[in-house]
């Protein structure tokens, strides 16, 4: 079992706390003159994302995670698991619906999608920056109608309701930023 | 210092002896018949002795070094301002202290007050830190999102100091925290009517800045305390560290009645340029030197 010592401690390691795997967040380093010295932290539990605070008596070990993050290729949905694989080696993944969590809205087959293994099963998934998805449905948009503010609800073929410009129509592809589920721009067939 | 007649010195940073404090990770060089000596975690030892000889009021301005302590406010290798005063009590010290301090950081306006260590911990967790037990401390703790199993005493009491305690001292103030709890003494004389710790601490806001005693004068005092680091040290699986013996005789032989203090210099150079971190007034920190 791999540990680490307190002061390997720094932001972005991973370590097992309670059972759980949490990412450090904030390490700080706290001692009186002449005293015992602590490293008081703040962790984000990566099956929560809770963030808490612990602190530590210096020179205390805790267990490592084996976490870290890989890029896998989204394949299809069977049920409730999203299957995912390794470009390299073709092995495949299936995520659950508690790791898939929003990303699911975004996820059209072959996008590229980072995910957070603990022990090699997925935690998290997060989707790419950017996708282009075509929309599947959405009211026909009435020239010069600014009533709605110039935008309307437009569902792509993903599930995903997001706000569009009047003048897109169903079958048209755009580009959405999935971090704030914004539409960006039409994109060009 | 001028002004006051002390005078500098400039003590030998390597020492074949080590401090004992268990709380304190003394580093080491080897020269090249393989002999350890030992950088000083402060310059006390060498002042105490140059004290002992004669010397008058000293002062030393300098590096020196703790290892393993790196972070926000500490650097292994820093600088240290440490003076004695023969003749005048910790307490003028104390005020002394605030007085340089507040020279340093003039262009900044700053209360000063003098608070005991019971009265400190009293205003902040409503528990008198002299007599409350492990249990009474672990609960205080608790209160304020600390919960650790394993703590000692002395362990509680520092972790409570320098998170809760400290965190309520006003942030334009010099506060002077006086009367330590005699298991916290390291050097300094414990008044044997009180049970406490002729020892003193100024910070700036919740920054501790100096540490300071009425010096222990007692050769066979000293002796024992050292004995009792030595101890403890293998207690805790630690490596041992030779005792300065030269010390014990200087002090056996007679060090005049004093007290001494150690100032951060690198904190009093933050609070003075307002930096966020160390590294901000190191030419290079730890990590890039």
């Amino acid at each position: 079992m791999a540990t680490y010592s307190t002061n390997e401690f720094k932001a972005g390691l991973k370590i097992i706390l309670d059972g759980d795997p949490y990412s450090i967040v904030e390490n700080e380093f706290v001692k009186p003159g002449k005293g015992q010295a602590f490293n008081r932290v703040r962790v984000r539990n990566l099956k929560t994302a809770r963030v808490v605070e612990k602190t530590f008596k210096s020179g205390e070990s805790v267990e490592a995670a084996d976490v870290f993050e890989k890029d896998m290729q989204y394949l299809y949905k069977d049920g409730d698991f999203c299957h995912f694989m390794d470009m390299e080696t073709f092995e495949q993944l299936p995520a659950d619906a508690a790791a898939v969590g929003d990303a699911g809205k975004w996820l059209k087959e072959e996008d590229v999608c980072t995910l957070t293994l603990w022990n090699g099963v997925p935690l998290s998934v997060t989707p790419p920056n950017f996708v282009e998805l075509a929309i599947a449905q959405t009211d026909p948009g009435v020239r010069g109608d600014t009533s709605g503010g110039g935008i309307k609800p437009a569902t792509l073929e993903t599930g995903a309701v997001v706000r569009v410009p009047l003048f897109l129509n169903a079958n048209e592809v755009i580009r959405v930023d999935t971090r704030s589920g914004e539409y960006v721009s039409r994109v060009k067939s | 210092m001028w002004e006051r007649g002390i005078l500098e010195v400039d003590v030998p940073i390597l020492s074949q002896a080590a401090n004992t404090d268990p709380n304190l990770e003394p580093m080491a060089c080897q020269d090249p018949n393989g002999e350890l000596r030992y950088l000083h975690t402060s310059p006390e030892f060498a002042m105490k002795r140059l004290l002992a000889a004669g010397s008058g009021d000293i002062y030393f301005l300098g590096k020196a070094f703790r290892g393993g302590e790196s972070g926000r406010f500490h650097n292994p290798e820093f600088t240290l301002l440490e003076f004695y005063r023969i003749g005048l009590s910790y307490r003028d010290l104390m005020a002394e202290v605030a007085n340089l301090v507040e020279i340093a950081l003039e262009d900044r306006v700053l209360a000063i007050r003098e608070i005991s260590y019971r009265d400190a911990f009293r205003d902040a967790l409503r528990i008198n830190p002299h007599t409350a037990t492990v249990a009474e401390l672990a609960v205080a703790g608790g209160e304020r999102g600390l919960s650790l199993d394993t703590l000692q005493r002395d362990q509680w009491l520092d972790l409570l100091m320098a998170t809760t305690v400290c965190s309520r001292f006003p942030t334009n103030a010099i506060t002077l925290i006086y009367d330590y709890p005699a298991s916290q003494a390291a050097l300094a004389e414990i008044d044997p009517r009180g049970g406490v710790a002729l020892r003193f601490e100024a910070y700036v806001g919740a920054l501790e800045l100096a540490n300071g005693y009425q010096e222990l004068t007692d050769g066979q005092e000293l002796t024992a305390r050292l004995d009792s680091d030595k101890r403890c040290l293998l207690d805790q699986g630690q490596a041992p560290r030779p005792i300065d013996q030269r010390l014990i005789a200087a002090q056996c032989a007679g060090l005049p009645s004093c007290s001494g203090v150690a100032i951060g210099v690198d904190r009093l150079l933050m609070l003075a340029t307002r930096a966020a971190h160390i590294d901000a007034v190191l030419a290079f920190p730890w990590a890039r030197a």
